[in-house]
């Protein structure tokens, strides 16, 4: 059997090695096409603070991992598929072909339909190569904008700030991270900013970047209303887009990304797609949807490749949950935070702790949950959902005190 | 090492938190906690000042050991002047809240004068806060505590509070944490009321080493060892609590009953360990489970419920949870004293007093002294509120819990403690107190050491301080005849030292049933730096114990303090192995106060207080 | 045979050595807060449950890491940090649905239990056998796995 994944990232590998460990003779061909070997994106930031070096975020830290498990790993870029025919074409022209084919491509970083974005000193923070161009330019004296304070802005965020001089951040939403986190969460965040002498403008937009020379760096960000900032480096993180363009025609349906179905697999038969480029099942809201998360990308990965396998694990939806650290302020998300309609919820905050924690209940289920400044114990909020757990009148504690999640969890686990 | 080295001065009057070093040369000659604290209250306030007046200060204190793995090692203390007795007082509690002080990097924390209004104290390491606690003030121990840590959002911050009782001025209010634990005796949460602070919450995440890490993981493993192995902290102790000695207290016939008039109750059976763990109508017994202090390799601690049929709880679900259950002292005042045998009125009075912060012992012995007065007729419906305050009536009992916990009506009178309330209505000899201080649970017709022992406490009538129970009883370190007085002063003496010592270590005083200090010395020792033997110890104790005497003295107490009512003196034991007997005082007390080193007036001699270098 | 953690929580007392051998072995000091192992204390019913990583099959938090700073020790079947090579991202804290592994603010790394390399520190400290290291299989873990199982995000092998 030929197992081809094309993408290198998170889904990717975790697919191969799924594979090798459910059939010990398969052919599984991993094609990646950045020149590193595969590495995480996430851990980009880390590079950026100077906590680890790049090889530090190589997926795999054991030299020969993938020979080792007879995963050929080879460079290339996919530019089209035929399902019809089982084959895709790299680019040069070299054709593969394929008995089971996973896309795992993950997506692109969106630009703002601004001018300037060409000037250097203007980077993604994407790639590895992105991170490069940036910590040449990341120093102690740097002014930095960064567009965009979503949630991959707000964990860059937190690396610029440690390196900086001066950094500002520009976000055209009402409120910081609007996709996780309400009002009162998003505003937290932003005083928190604000008390770290970061400047933090949201419904803010900017209008575009132009070339200065001034002595706050050879670029000015101009902004919606009318005041410009001077940069040395500006940073942009105002969303992504799978990778699907390579997809055209070739008779595999996508949407926002490649549409799967319960087993992971596309509309082609043999076909599966897994991590940032597939539109999957989300556990939270039972539609399909794009995560763009690495615990989604790893469970795709795995899922998609037991599928390949012939297995027939049937996929229940991924919870889409974040963490994240700005400046030092930890908040996470899962599934259904902002509620559902006839549900409850239980809110404890406390603006000057910089603590708040809501969890959002359907009946007597724990359905979504946003919290901050929360560190302990914290994927028991997962367990809960996922396991659907009834709570039956821990449910109202929850209400009261919405901290003493974790005992729900362990009265209901191990009593 | 051992010690944070760090003391954290709050001034309630001013609203600030201050950090200083702790005075290690102290420290040497005192170790910790009841010994040092008591040192720094001695330097720094008037013996004389009125315990509740912004002058008196109010210390949490920690022993070196806590917040270590030795068994037991969770202990703080608070140390001031008793608002029940006006003596020097020093209540001990342990639970969780001890190590919390001393993870967050704090030996002691002092509170001096008063603030303006209510507050609390919250500690998260070093972030040190004052912080307005209207929202608390008048809600009871259990809201506050949850209620802090839901304000917080943090359910691990551990708290110590005042119940209503304390904020209303009961003068044997107690200072509660989690839940269930109390520094219960001689009114230090009646002080901490009269500073206007409704509790301290403190989450503490620093750790704490020690000196000689390899010596103290040996010598704490064999302590552990030692206790496990020892019948009374090994088994006894972890299956029925303190409540063990219920049946066998009364057997010896030293089981103060209704008032001290008996000394045995025949109801004694129906609220003993063995009572507590029958099935009861609902088919469960009283005892839920057995529960550990911090670090505590013991777990002495009761949880209880009260059956839910019973008219306490039946119609309120909030009480009808597992909680703090009946220790002795407690069973014993709640019941013996007051001649009511209803395991769960006890238990639901037990819980009120955990809830409202109140010493159960001085306020079961109070009402047993209520009883009295009302039998004799000297109080009647009029000074009750209506309530029949006859001995036996469980009823009497509850409802007074109820008042006592929150200040109102009787319950205020109860407040007073049994000597106030006595002579305000002209029969101060019915009051079983020293110095003020009620007794706990036995007779001392029938174990004549602890006549001594209560007689010469230097917080009032306590068995904390000598417990010679032990060796008069239960034959440790060795047997004693309970009914004589020869040798009882040297007793009492060594008893008395050996506690002050292990009650400035951080450890629990019930280790010694199986502990003597030589078991203790070398936990000590290869915690703290400096050389400590069992004779430093022994020395450290002696020291302490005359420390607090001259406090006393110089406070206004005098050697006719060291007295016993005349109902113990003069009024032989009715019944049990001790009929005929009264407490020998007299014959043990001139030559106590000789082995001490006092002048005849007990007073500590020159010569002794420098022996001693105080 | 390997074996795993056993807890019996109606032995246990509450007293916290467990916490306190866990954070001595692990941290040098004796620290509660930085315990691998937690006891909750459900007090208005009389129970304590001591709770730490049951190393589950799963291994939620391996499979989420990004930097492979999650890895399977062979011989106990821990599921180990390596300080050095964590970043400190918290995936792994939200991915584990057992919430065993934390964050660590002080050190900016995770902490979980690592069966103390085939020596738990904390079964040797619990004074009533609570916990107990023995045979995997006699663990009474089927409890853990059905819950590992539900949160698991594709049933496997229906065919
Ligand atoms: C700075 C940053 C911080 C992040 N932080 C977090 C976080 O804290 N938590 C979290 O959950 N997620 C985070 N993410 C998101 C997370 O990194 C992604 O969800 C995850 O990497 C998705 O994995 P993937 O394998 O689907 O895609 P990718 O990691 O994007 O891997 C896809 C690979 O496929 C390659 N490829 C694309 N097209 C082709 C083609 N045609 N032919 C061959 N190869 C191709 C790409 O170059 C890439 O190497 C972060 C991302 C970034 C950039
Ligand atoms: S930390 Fe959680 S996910 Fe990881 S092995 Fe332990 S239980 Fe499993
Ligand atoms: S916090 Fe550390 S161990 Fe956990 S997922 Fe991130 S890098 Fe891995
Ligand atoms: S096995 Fe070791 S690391 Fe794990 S909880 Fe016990 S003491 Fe801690």
């Amino acid at each position: 059997m030929q197992h081809v994944i094309v993408g290198a990232g998170p889904a990717g590998v975790v697919a191969a090695e799924t594979l090798r460990k459910g059939d010990r003779n398969a052919d599984i061909v991993l094609i990646g096409d950045e020149p590193e070997p595969p590495y995480s994106r996430m851990a980009i930031p880390y590079v950026l603070e100077g906590m680890i070096e790049q090889s530090g975020t190589y997926l795999r830290k054991t030299e020969g991992h993938y020979e080792g498990l007879g995963i050929q790993y080879r460079q290339g870029r996919a530019e089209s598929v035929a399902a019809a025919d089982g084959t895709l074409t790299l680019s040069g022209g070299e054709t593969v072909s394929y008995d089971r084919l996973l896309i795992a491509t993950g997506a692109t970083p969106l630009s703002p339909p601004v001018p300037g974005l060409d000037l250097p000193g203007v980077h993604n923070c994407w790639t590895l190569e992105d991170c490069r161009g940036i910590a040449k330019l990341l120093n102690e004296d740097a002014n930095v904008v960064l567009i965009g304070a979503g949630f991959i802005g707000c964990i860059i965020l937190e690396a610029l700030a440690k390196r900086c001089g001066n950094l500002t951040v520009v976000e055209m939403e009402d409120r910081m991270v609007s996709r996780m986190m309400d009002a009162t969460a998003g505003g937290m965040l932003q005083r928190w900013c604000g008390a770290k002498n970061i400047r933090v403008l949201t419904s803010t937009r900017v209008a575009g970047i132009e070339a200065a020379s001034g002595a706050g760096g050879d670029k000015a960000v101009v902004l919606d209303n009318g005041e410009t900032i001077d940069a040395h480096l500006v940073v942009l993180a105002v969303g992504v887009a799978p990778n699907i363009g390579f997809l055209e025609g070739s008779g595999i349906k996508t949407d926002h990304g490649v549409l799967v179905d319960q087993h992971l697999e596309s509309s082609a038969k043999g076909v599966f797609a897994a991590g940032d480029v597939a539109q999957g099942l989300d556990f939270s809201t039972g539609e399909y949807s794009v995560h763009a998360i690495q615990p989604t990308a790893t469970e795709h990965g795995r899922i998609a490749a037991l599928n390949m396998l012939g297995q027939n694990a049937h996929y229940k939806g991924s919870l889409n949950m974040n963490v994240l650290a700005t400046v030092g302020l930890v908040s996470s998300s899962f599934g259904s935070w902002e509620g559902v309609a006839g549900g409850d919820s239980g809110v404890a905050v406390d603006e000057d702790g910089y603590k708040y924690l809501r969890l959002e209940f359907e009946g007597d289920h724990l359905v979504g949950a946003l919290g901050i400044g929360l560190t302990d114990h914290v994927g028991v909020i997962r367990g809960l959902i996922q396991n659907e757990t009834a709570l039956g009148d821990w449910k109202e504690r929850l209400q009261e005190n919405p901290h003493r999640v974790m005992e729900a969890y362990v009265a209901h686990s191990q009593t | 090492m051992a010690w944070a080295r760090n003391v954290l001065r709050v001034n309630l009057t001013e609203g600030t938190c201050k950090n200083e070093p702790l005075n290690m040369d102290w420290a040497q000659k005192y170790l910790g906690q009841r010994g040092l604290a008591t040192k720094y209250l001695v330097e720094e306030t008037d013996p004389r000042v009125d315990p509740l007046s912004p002058d008196n200060k109010m210390i949490m204190t920690t022993g070196p050991l806590t917040g270590t793995c030795a068994s037991t090692a969770g202990r703080y203390s608070v140390v001031t002047k008793g608002a029940l007795t006006g003596a020097i007082a020093c209540s001990n509690s342990g639970g969780f809240f001890g190590n919390e002080m001393k993870n967050a990097g704090y030996d002691m924390i002092i509170f001096e004068g008063r603030a303006p209004n209510p507050v609390y104290l919250l500690v998260e390491n070093d972030n040190v806060q004052l912080i307005d606690a209207s929202e608390f003030w008048g809600k009871s121990v259990w809201d506050t505590e949850e209620g802090i840590k839901a304000k917080h959002q943090d359910p691990l911050i551990r708290v110590a509070s005042i119940g209503v009782a304390g904020e209303a001025g009961v003068k044997f209010a107690c200072v509660v944490n989690d839940m269930h634990r109390a520094a219960g005796r001689s009114g230090v949460g009646t002080v901490m009321g009269s500073k206007n602070l409704k509790a301290v919450a403190i989450r503490g995440t620093l750790g704490v080493s020690v000196e000689d890490v390899g010596s103290f993981m040996q010598a704490t493993a064999e302590g552990k060892q030692t206790l496990a192995d020892n019948a009374v902290t090994g088994q006894g102790l972890p299956a029925y609590g303190t409540q063990v000695l219920m049946n066998v207290i009364n057997e010896v016939g030293a089981l103060p009953t209704r008032n001290h008039r008996d000394v045995q109750f025949e109801g004694a059976k129906n609220i003993s360990a063995e009572a507590m763990a029958e099935p009861r109508a609902d088919g469960k017994p009283n005892l839920v489970t057995n529960a550990a202090c911090f670090g505590c390799t013991i777990a002495c601690g009761r949880v209880s419920t009260v059956e839910r049929s019973h008219y306490t709880v039946a119609e309120r679900p909030e009480y009808q949870i597992a909680s703090g259950g009946l220790e002795y002292e407690a069973a014993w005042a709640l019941g013996a004293a007051t001649g009511v045998d209803d395991l769960d009125a006890l238990t639901f009075a037990n819980f009120i007093c955990n809830e409202q912060g109140i010493d159960p012992i001085s306020f079961g012995a109070t009402v047993g002294a209520a009883m009295e007065l009302y039998e004799e007729g000297v109080i009647g419906d009029a000074e009750t509120g209506g309530i029949e305050c006859k001995f036996g009536s469980a009823k009497a009992l509850t409802d007074l819990a109820e008042l006592t916990g929150k200040g109102e009506g009787f319950g205020a009178e109860i407040g007073l403690g049994s000597k106030r309330l006595c002579e305000k209505y002209g029969k101060p000899e019915l009051s079983m107190s020293v110095k003020g201080q009620e007794f706990p649970a036995y007779d001392s017709r029938g174990i004549q050491g602890m006549g001594l022992a209560y007689a010469t406490a230097n917080r009032g009538a306590c068995h904390l301080r000598a417990y010679t129970v032990s060796s008069e009883i239960l034959g440790v370190p060795e047997k004693t005849d309970p009914h004589v007085t020869e040798g009882k002063a040297g007793l009492v003496k060594a008893f008395q030292d050996a506690t002050s010592a292990v009650d400035s270590s951080g450890l629990c005083v019930f280790t010694t049933f199986a502990w003597s200090l030589d078991d203790i010395a070398p936990q000590i020792n290869a915690a703290c730096e400096g050389d400590w033997t069992a004779e430093k110890l022994l020395e450290v104790g002696e020291r302490v114990w005359n420390l607090e005497r001259q406090y006393n003295c110089a406070a206004g107490f005098t050697g006719k303090d060291d007295n016993l009512p005349a109902r113990l003196l003069k009024d032989a034991a009715k019944t049990g192995p001790a009929e005929g007997l009264t407490n020998g005082l007299d014959q043990m007390l001139p030559e106590y106060y000789e082995v001490r080193g006092w002048t005849d007036e007990g007073v500590p001699s020159n010569e002794t207080v420098e022996r001693l270098a105080l | 045979m390997q074996k795993s953690l056993h807890i019996d929580p109606d032995k246990c007392t509450g007293c916290l050595q467990c916490e306190l051998a866990c954070s001595h072995v692990n941290e040098g000091v004796f620290n509660p807060a930085k315990s691998r192992i937690k006891v909750f204390n459900f007090h208005d019913q009389g129970r304590m449950v001591p709770y730490t990583c049951t190393q589950c099959d799963e291994a939620w938090c391996m499979q989420a890491c990004p930097v492979d700073a999650i890895t399977l020790d062979a011989e106990t079947g821990a599921k180990v940090v390596s300080d050095a090579l964590c970043v400190g991202c918290k995936v792994c804290t939200i991915a584990c649905p057992f919430g065993t592994v934390n964050y660590n603010a002080s050190t900016g790394k995770v902490i979980k239990c690592d069966l103390c390399g085939g020596d738990p520190e904390c079964a040797k400290a619990c004074p009533t056998a609570a916990i107990t290291y023995v045979d995997a299989n006699w663990t009474g873990l089927d409890r853990m796995r059905q819950w590992a199982a539900k949160t698991d995000a594709g049933a496997q092998a229906e065919a």
